[in-house]
């Protein structure tokens, strides 16, 4: 790509991966959550795919695998957490400890320790977003068209 | 011909749907209000969380997430397949 898609990309991919960051670690507290902000930090990597050759990701398909594997594994093993109740009951909610502060009823502003359980998944299924949708992009750089490069 | 029968096709459609949206509900107020009422009274003392939708997702829908999740795996799964280098 030209040297001003370049520039740009180098500038918006920081901002763009730093914007998914946010929307995942405020999914309990603001719109969004691990999906959202996921597909956001997804789509800093679509950005730097499209200004630069594909070959410069090459080699961290296995990061992305792992990553991928990764958060599946976590969200699995938090839902695990809650067995001694219910699959998925979230028992770190009010518990006082990682996440575990009580949220006062009614319209607040909101506290990011709070809400249990739901922050690490958030994470999680972030990490496994961004991951899955990464290697597709990067999946159909590389492999994909055969016209123009 | 063809464009009659697509008019004809198209007015039975949309007053199909123009007679299924004069028929709704006023907007906020569904038939049944009990599951609302519960998410939005109860998501912030159970899950702790001040977003409800989140608490839906991830908590009282965890399953629903988690399949989910398994949907986007098999579909990296499958791009990966098809996207292979074939080695003859």
């Amino acid at each position: 790509m030209t040297v001003v898609v370049r520039t740009v990309a180098r500038v918006l991919f920081p901002v763009a991966l730093a914007f998914g960051g946010y929307v995942i670690m405020h999914g309990h507290l603001t719109p969004g959550g691990g999906f959202q902000g996921g597909a956001v930090a997804a789509s800093a990597l679509a950005l730097v795919l499209v200004a630069f050759s594909p070959a410069r990701l090459k080699g961290k398909k296995g990061l992305f695998s792992a990553l991928e594997s990764l958060g599946g594994v976590a969200f699995v093993v938090l839902g695990f957490l809650g067995l001694g109740l219910t699959f998925f009951a979230n028992v770190l909610a009010g518990a006082g400890g990682l996440f575990g502060q009580p949220v006062p009823a009614g319209p607040n502003p909101g506290e990011l320790n709070t809400a249990g359980t739901l922050p690490l998944m958030n994470w999680a299924v972030g990490f496994k977003v961004l991951a899955g949708l990464g290697a597709v992009v990067l999946l159909f750089a590389l492999f994909g068209g055969e016209d123009d490069r | 011909m063809s464009r009659w029968v697509s008019l004809a096709a198209f007015l039975v459609a949309a007053g199909f749907l123009i007679f299924g949206a004069l028929a709704l509900r006023p907007f906020g107020q569904p038939k049944r209000a009990e599951m609302d009422q519960y998410f939005t009274l109860y998501s912030q003392p159970e899950v702790a969380a001040n977003n409800a939708v989140t608490a839906i997702v991830f908590d009282y829908r965890g399953y629903d997430t988690l399949g989910e999740a398994t949907v986007l795996f098999t579909a990296v799964t499958g791009v990966a397949l098809i996207l292979r280098r074939w080695k003859p």
